[in-house]
């Protein structure tokens, strides 16, 4: 099994949980955690003589995203019934969209381990309701059904089989559930069943044209098991083939625990889904001025943000893209810049950096942080204007984090500003050149190495304080004698 | 002349005049329910106690000076619109202990314009039936001779009326459902345009062909009631946001210049001898009154059956996938498993027409038949829209008879669903271009009620009913009742 | 295999609410196409498809009432439909009313499973699935 044999064929399709206040096609809430069946009204219940009707949010959602994705919006899409039993659709039907999806052809660009940039074809994009939740334990010989999540707006984004590696699937998945979120569609919460998605994966030996048989996994709820499930998938498939077997159309559902997909019991037979145009609803017109009103409500957008930075800041391309990950971590690096307009390459470290490294730390996300970007920018101004160095500025960080102090004030309470009086430093240095008459001989017949003894030793002496571009300056004028 | 074979005018003036009060009206129709109602089996539910609480409150408003002209006017709901409280069975197993808890738009219409709900009427099982022999509380009886079907689905509010246990029966209208009844029955049964009558709390048969309207005794009755239930409604998407104009006004219009289409397809040698004479007889009266005959002709209408047998099926094969036994309705006992569960409640809920039904709807929405049934369906549809739309450049209404005979002998049609299915050839076409369309009745043939339908461009209600009430004028065919009910 | 018209004629001709001419006419229109009969094969998969339990005695039944269906449906075959469009709504041009993003239903949920066969703790019970 090599790579060269073998291709992974890959297509995503995303469900995204639109973030409307009521559902899709009934004035229920929409809010997570509620006690069951508290939110489910005769609509979503699927009650004799109930009928449909459109969310305007759905829809200006639905067109945000397609303008976002640089697709086409369908002047006239209808919404189709797809028709199966199942407990948690009580209508035996899902309202879905078939032939004519709302979001038509659009893209996505991501970028690749080597830094290179592969753009992704995104199929279409609909709407439709979620089903509601089954619960199977604690019942006895019964499941139990809760229909609060049923009728919640859903956005389906079908990629093309385009993606050719589980971290290609997993870069794309990012990037989209970076883009709902910025566009505030979506609140992405993967725990919570708010952005799900399910992969397609075929193998196909290199040089085919045609695609293999692909299977799919349902509903894998977090970016690393996405790519540790198509990992074993892929893997099932071409040992499967390799010993003579062939891949069978099936559903798979991914156990975390095992590491491994399994077939899916009651999902076995294929479904004759049987669609046609939904009587109750009429074709959804969506206008040019409807689209132009859309439009302008749109941010600038992850990769528009990115190649400004990178510009207007001088950023790496990397560092950009992590900076841009979320709307919040970018308008809080903004901030951060604002405050000090001459540094944005020191700030991005630090956002990158320190603070990325604790705010992972602590479980906590940008908009919790325990230091503020003004905050940040006190610390920075201090390493800016050599009143501390990088590393001791690192100490100064960890106490501001822990405290909640500004910068200043731990400077000032520790001790810590940076020793850059010469006269400081010679004597320091005299002092260690006095202490250690070996090294000295050493050094000067040679050994060069040594001069990071001496820095070590100095900065050792003054607490770590000793400026160390000073130091360096002082220090090789002194040892040279 | 007794309570019962007053117009609603009458009543309403009555009403007014002191003469009788809403409960004893209401008392007085309950107790006709009550004397007949069994034996046509007319009524699934009759609510005594909500209607003289209804009635009471409707003195108390007419005390006032207040109300209006059907405020304390009883009324049946076919049994397929919910009403809140009230046991709501669609005529099947499946619903039977099903109570209602919402009132339908239409329930809801009523009720606020003061109309008193006597009970809920009998019908075919999911409205799917030509002669309301498929319900699960077995068939109504014709009062012209009990022998016979009174026609169907709605055919418990056809036997209502016409028996006069209540002046009004709301009623539903995929096929012809309200039209055939009315015909077979002796009643003015209207069917509104697609959209003008709010389909929400009515339990859905066919999505796009469902309408709800009424059947009452004269076209004048019928005006005031579609006064009261037709309406934008915000729950339902495909109800339609145009005003209601004041029907009654209406009626009054002189019909000269009128130009009457006489369709063709309609008045070949399929069409029962007596029941064309009894027809022309009608248009006779018309051309008396000014109004000028035109041959026009729907080369497609001869495909409306066979299109609608592809639409309605596949459309109910989904609207009655809910019933499934989990949230309301009927549930088998001791499912073994979930399969179990879906297939025993349906297949024991279920009667063998709506399960026909349901199957032929899912054969011809399935992989690999979708094109040759469905799609192709839909676009006979639009032939047959078009040809309509064609005919109303050249012609106002369009005139024929509602059925091919008169009512037929219960049981006569029940071993093969072909033969009740074409009772409806002359019906469909409107439910499928979504026309307005009403039967009244003409002459007798061989003494049974025998309809007259007019069907006219979408919204143009105004004039079917001020057409037919111009007939009513003339003519008292609308005006006999059963000699057992007089 | 047996043509489903002879029957059909049989029941026309002496249904005495039809005349000669209604049985010439509509015999006509069977004569038109292909027989469409269902196999017991065919109502057993459809009835799955439709989760609805039909005996074994029921089966050859509706195999015959659905073949005289989809006879009678058949006739769609010999319309002219190149280039027409298909018709889901009967009222046309009309579009999607759009209704405000607004929460305006509450909990109700113990008056609706009033209708319930059967819940716990406020669930709908079904025989237990497992997936």
């Amino acid at each position: 099994m090599s790579n060269e044999t073998w291709e992974t064929v890959i297509g995503l399709e995303i469900h995204a949980q639109l973030a409307t206040k009521s559902k899709i096609f009934s004035a229920s809430a929409t809010e997570y955690g509620a006690p069951p069946n508290a939110q489910a009204s005769l609509v979503d219940l699927g009650y004799p003589g109930v009928l449909p009707v459109l969310n305007r949010a759905a829809v200006s959602m639905a067109v945000k995203f397609g303008l976002a994705i640089g697709a086409g919006i369908t002047p006239l899409s209808v919404f189709a019934r797809k028709n199966y039993f199942y407990p948690d659709l009580p209508k035996g039907y899902q309202i879905s969209q078939y032939e004519l999806p709302i979001v038509a052809k659009g893209h996505m660009d991501i970028v690749l381990d080597d830094g290179s940039v592969k753009r992704v074809g995104i199929t279409r994009a609909h709407l439709e309701e979620d089903a509601g939740k089954s619960l199977h334990e604690g019942l006895g010989a019964h499941s139990g059904i809760d229909l609060n999540r049923a009728g919640t707006p859903l956005i389906e984004i079908v990629s093309e089989p385009d993606l050719r590696s589980a971290k290609e699937a997993v870069a794309y998945l990012k990037k989209i559930h970076t883009l709902v979120r910025y566009l505030e569609i979506c609140d992405g919460n993967m725990q919570e069943g708010s952005f799900r998605c399910d992969a397609n994966v075929s193998v196909r030996r290199r040089g085919e044209a045609k695609f293999g048989t692909r299977a799919e996994i349902k509903n894998v709820n977090s970016f690393r098991f996405v790519e540790k499930a198509i990992n074993y998938e892929v893997a099932r498939q071409i040992d499967l083939i390799e010993s003579g077997g062939k891949v069978v159309q099936e559903t798979r559902l991914y156990d975390p625990n095992k590491d491994e997909t399994r077939s899916m019991r009651s999902k076995e037979e294929a479904n004759d889904y049987r669609y046609f145009p939904d009587p109750d609803l009429l074709p959804v017109e969506v206008t040019p001025e409807f689209i132009a009103s859309v439009r302008a409500t749109l941010p600038e957008l992850p990769d528009e943000k990115a190649a400004r930075f990178v510009s207007q800041f001088g950023l790496s391309a990397y560092d950009a893209g992590v900076l841009t990950s979320s709307r919040e971590l970018g308008a809080y690096y903004e901030a951060v810049v604002q405050g000090l307009p001459s540094e944005p390459k020191l700030a991005a470290n630090w956002v990158n950096g320190e603070l990325a490294a604790a705010l992972n730390r602590d479980g906590l996300e940008i908009g919790a942080s325990r230091i503020g970007a003004d905050v940040l920018v006190g610390l920075l101004k201090r390493i800016a204007d050599g009143t501390i160095s990088g590393k001791i500025a690192k100490e100064v960080f960890e106490a501001m984090w822990d405290s909640g102090a500004a910068a200043d004030a731990v400077i000032e309470e520790k001790g810590l500003k940076q020793i850059s009086d010469p006269a400081a430093i010679e004597k320091a240095i005299d002092e260690v050149m006095a202490k250690s008459p070996g090294q000295l001989a050493d050094y000067r017949s040679g050994k060069d190495k040594l001069f990071g003894y001496f820095v070590g030793q100095v900065m050792k002496a003054t607490g770590g304080k000793a400026n160390p571009a000073q130091l360096n300056e002082l220090l090789k004028k002194k040892l040279a004698g | 002349m007794s309570i019962h074979t007053k117009t609603l005018p009458q009543l309403a003036a009555g009403l007014r005049a002191g003469e009788f009060s809403a409960v004893e009206l209401a008392r007085h129709f309950l107790g006709r329910i009550e004397a007949h109602g069994p034996a046509l089996n007319a009524l699934i539910s009759v609510t005594a106690d909500t209607a003289l609480a209804q009635a009471a409150e409707a003195d108390r408003l007419l005390a006032q000076g207040k109300g209006g002209p059907l405020t304390g006017i009883p009324l049946v709901h076919k049994d397929i619109f919910c009403t809140q409280g009230v046991r709501t069975t669609c005529g099947s197993r499946m619903l039977d202990n099903f109570v209602a808890p919402y009132d339908a738009t239409v329930v809801a219409k009523l009720k606020a314009a003061g109309m008193v709900m006597l009970g809920k009427a009998n019908m075919d099982e999911f409205a799917m039936g030509s002669s309301n022999e498929t319900s699960f509380h077995g068939p109504v009886k014709n009062p012209w001779n009990t022998a016979l079907v009174p026609g169907g689905s709605s055919g418990g509010s056809a036997a209502t009326v016409a028996a006069r246990l209540a002046p009004v029966a709301t009623a539903t209208d995929t096929g012809g459902s309200i039209r055939q009844p009315a015909a077979l029955c002796g009643l003015t049964g209207l069917k509104p345009t697609y959209g003008r009558v709010s389909r929400y709390g009515m339990i859905a048969f066919a999505s796009s062909l469902d309408q709800g309207g009424m059947m009452t005794a004269s076209a004048e009755d019928a005006a005031l009631v579609l006064a009261g239930m037709a309406g934008f409604d915000t729950r339902d998407s495909t109800s339609v946001d145009r005003p209601v104009p004041d029907y009654a006004a209406a009626l009054d219009r002189p019909l000269k210049g009128l130009k009457i289409g006489l369709l063709k397809e309609f008045f070949d040698k399929g069409l029962d001898p007596d029941m064309e004479r009894s027809v022309r007889e009608a248009l006779a009266v018309y051309q008396k009154l000014g109004a000028t005959l035109t041959e026009v002709s729907l080369p497609s209408i001869g495909l409306s059956v066979p299109a609608y047998y592809v639409v309605a099926p596949a459309e109910c094969s989904s609207n009655l996938a809910r019933f499934d036994g989990v949230r309301f309705g009927y549930r088998c006992q001791d499912p073994k498993d979930l399969i179990d569960l879906y297939k025993r409640s349906r297949g024991e809920g279920f009667g063998a027409e709506v399960k026909r039904r349901i199957m032929t709807g899912t054969y011809v929405l399935s992989a690999g038949y979708y094109d040759a049934y469905y799609l192709k369906a839909q676009q006979v549809r639009r032939l047959i829209a078009n040809d309509f739309e064609r005919a109303f450049g050249e012609v106002d209404v369009i005139m024929g008879p509602t059925t091919p005979a008169p009512a037929f002998g219960l049981g006569d049609k029940t071993s093969d669903p072909i033969t009740m299915y074409l009772n409806d050839i002359y019906t469909i076409g409107a439910n499928l271009a979504g026309l307005p369309a009403l039967s009244i009745p003409c002459a007798p043939v061989r003494q049974l009620p025998a309809g007259l339908q007019i069907i006219g461009r979408h919204f143009d209600e105004e004039r079917l009913l001020n057409v037919a009430h111009a007939y009513q004028r003339e003519t008292d065919w609308h005006t006999k009742v059963p000699a057992a009910y007089e | 295999m047996e043509l489903t018209l002879p029957k059909v004629a049989r029941t026309l001709a002496t249904d005495a609410t039809y005349s000669k001419a209604t049985v010439y006419h509509f015999t006509l229109f069977f004569l038109q196409f292909a027989e469409c009969v269902m196999k017991p094969e065919q109502i057993a998969s459809i009835a799955h498809l439709a989760r609805l339990s039909i005996s074994e005695t029921e089966v050859p039944v509706y195999a015959e009432s659905l073949s005289r269906i989809l006879s009678l449906v058949g006739e769609l075959e010999r319309a002219g439909t190149a280039g027409v469009a298909p018709m889901a709504h009967p009222l046309p041009g009309l579009t999607q009313r759009l209704r405000a993003d607004e929460v305006t239903e509450t909990d109700q949920h113990e008056r609706y499973q009033a209708n319930a066969p059967e819940t716990a703790a406020s669930l709908y019970l079904v025989p237990k699935v497992i997936e």
